[in-house]
């Protein structure tokens, strides 16, 4: 039976994990290749970066994380953040990640997501969407809108049609994030959750909540989710990933069992 | 590219697939590996991984141009143990419904997609297959010693093999239908899911590999 992934999300500015993003003046909470290390030695089944970073040297600092981490860990791996062009996709991937993300581009140039897929299978792209609750309208059938650019600027995409959109382009995975819950560590967004999970055929990542083992076990269940991001409760030890894993079994979640869990 | 001079297991570069992840894992491993592109080198090589990513008629029209599939059929007949992973497991078969590709041949049977509408105890399966299972292992072999049932493989693909052969099947997967996610014949072995990807029982099975004859156990 394939097992329910947990997924460590690292934000990367100038080549040190951040969090905060929601707020004002981040603070960087450590080295990427050590962090990913050491949930890979956790038993994390996977790990995303995302390159936050705002000045114009960004790639080659990210391209260098990828080099590094993909050196030292052996689960796989998406980068995220700033991706416009197949060419940027190229350079993430070549550096050895697995999967790319994106997000705002996609939106602006839809195109993008079948490039991506044409260039490197549809395995490689993931289409990463950022959702904000709306109340079901003419405009937001879902009742949840698309927005871009850090989930600051709107958009007239419905979240349920732009996930069919992304699929049908060629996406190869989606990374849901509720913007409302993203921060709050107050559960994950159950119900768009689960409208794109059963909306679409490819596998569906839950973002944005994520506070407690229930809250995992919750959307691997009911949010029909088929993994579950998580950052601020690994990152400052409240859940390590043993413990969120155990959890998750003691739940009935079926999850990668490793010498650590 | 390379990080030896001899003695390396030669990695086939077909453009199609992240070559650098299976280079690192070998890196790990202590063991020396030369990546190329050149049909001279597939064919002289002592030990071959087999990647790929990606889909099956853009792999096999890469692999016709590169000059690199009578290269591959030789170094397999010449005994040298021979690791396909993934694509590169799939398109050793004769035809992939992807693309609807002519494929290589060196195992009787098709390449076929993972039905759309599958479920699994009141649930939609996704596809592609993607992320971490188990394998059943048949029957003994070198390069599968030591995989226990509990063990999990990173997955990601639409399409699984169905040979015509059930004896090249080395071992089981259940997502849907229970499929073969490891084939074998003599030298040649090759899986579906990713051993460079899969963490420490990935590593494992990429050191029996690195350090097996070719020999003994397989059927």
């Amino acid at each position: 039976m394939l097992a329910k992934r947990v997924i460590v999300c690292l934000d990367v500015r100038a080549g040190k994990v951040t969090k905060g993003e929601r707020f004002e003046g981040n603070v960087d909470i450590g080295d990427p290749v050590a962090m990913a290390e050491r949930y890979y030695r956790d038993g994390v089944d996977e790990l995303v970066f995302y390159d936050i970073t705002a000045s114009s040297d960004r790639r080659a600092i990210m391209i260098d994380v990828v080099r590094n981490v993909a050196a030292r860990i052996f689960i796989p791996f998406s980068v995220g953040g700033g991706i416009r062009t197949v060419e940027d996709m190229r350079a993430v991937l070549l550096a050895g990640a697995e999967k790319v993300s994106v997000n705002s581009a996609a939106v602006r140039r839809p195109a993008l997501i079948a490039e991506g897929a044409r260039a490197f299978g549809s395995q490689c792209v993931v289409l990463g969407m950022d959702v904000l609750a709306t109340g079901a309208s003419r405009a937001f059938p879902s009742g949840y809108m698309v927005k871009i650019d850090g989930g600051r600027a709107a958009t007239e995409l419905d979240a349920v049609a732009w996930a069919r959109c992304g699929e049908a382009l060629g996406a190869g995975e989606i990374c849901l994030n509720s913007i409302d819950a993203d921060g709050t560590e107050a559960g994950y967004e159950l119900t768009i959750t689960r409208m794109v999970a059963e909306a679409v055929g490819i596998p569906v990542i839950a973002s944005g909540g994520g506070g407690r083992p229930e809250h995992l076990a919750e959307v691997l269940t009911a949010g029909k989710a088929d993994a579950a991001l998580v950052a601020s409760i690994v990152h400052f030890d409240t859940f390590p990933i043993p413990a969120l894993k155990r959890a998750l079994i003691e739940r009935g979640v079926c999850v990668r069992r490793t010498a650590g869990t | 590219m390379t990080n030896a001079t001899n003695g390396a297991v030669t990695v086939i570069d077909y453009r199609a697939g992240n070559l650098a992840s299976v280079a690192r894992a070998l890196d790990h491993l202590g063991a020396r590996w030369e990546i190329t592109a050149e049909p001279a080198a597939v064919a002289r090589a002592e030990r071959v991984i087999f990647p790929g990513v990606g889909a099956a008629g853009a792999a096999m029209e890469n692999l016709r141009a590169g000059g690199l599939c009578e290269p591959i059929r030789a170094v397999v007949a010449a005994g040298r143990p021979f690791l396909g992973i993934c694509l590169g497991a799939q398109i050793l078969f004769s035809h992939s419904e992807e693309d609807g590709a002519e494929c290589l041949g060196l195992l009787a049977g098709n390449v076929v997609p993972f039905a759309r509408d599958m479920r699994a105890g009141g649930e939609r399966l996704k596809v592609p297959h993607m992320g971490w299972n188990t394998v059943k292992v048949l029957g003994p072999h070198p390069v599968l010693v030591g995989v226990a049932p509990e063990d999990r493989f990173y997955f990601v693909h639409a399409y699984r093999v169905a040979p015509a052969d059930e004896s090249v099947v080395l071992g089981t997967t259940e997502y849907g239908v229970e499929f073969p996610s490891i084939v074998g014949r003599r030298n040649l072995i090759a899986c579906q899911f990713h051993p460079e990807k899969s963490g420490e029982p990935g590593l494992a099975l990429l050191a029996r590999f690195l350090a097996w004859d070719g020999g003994a156990g397989a059927r």
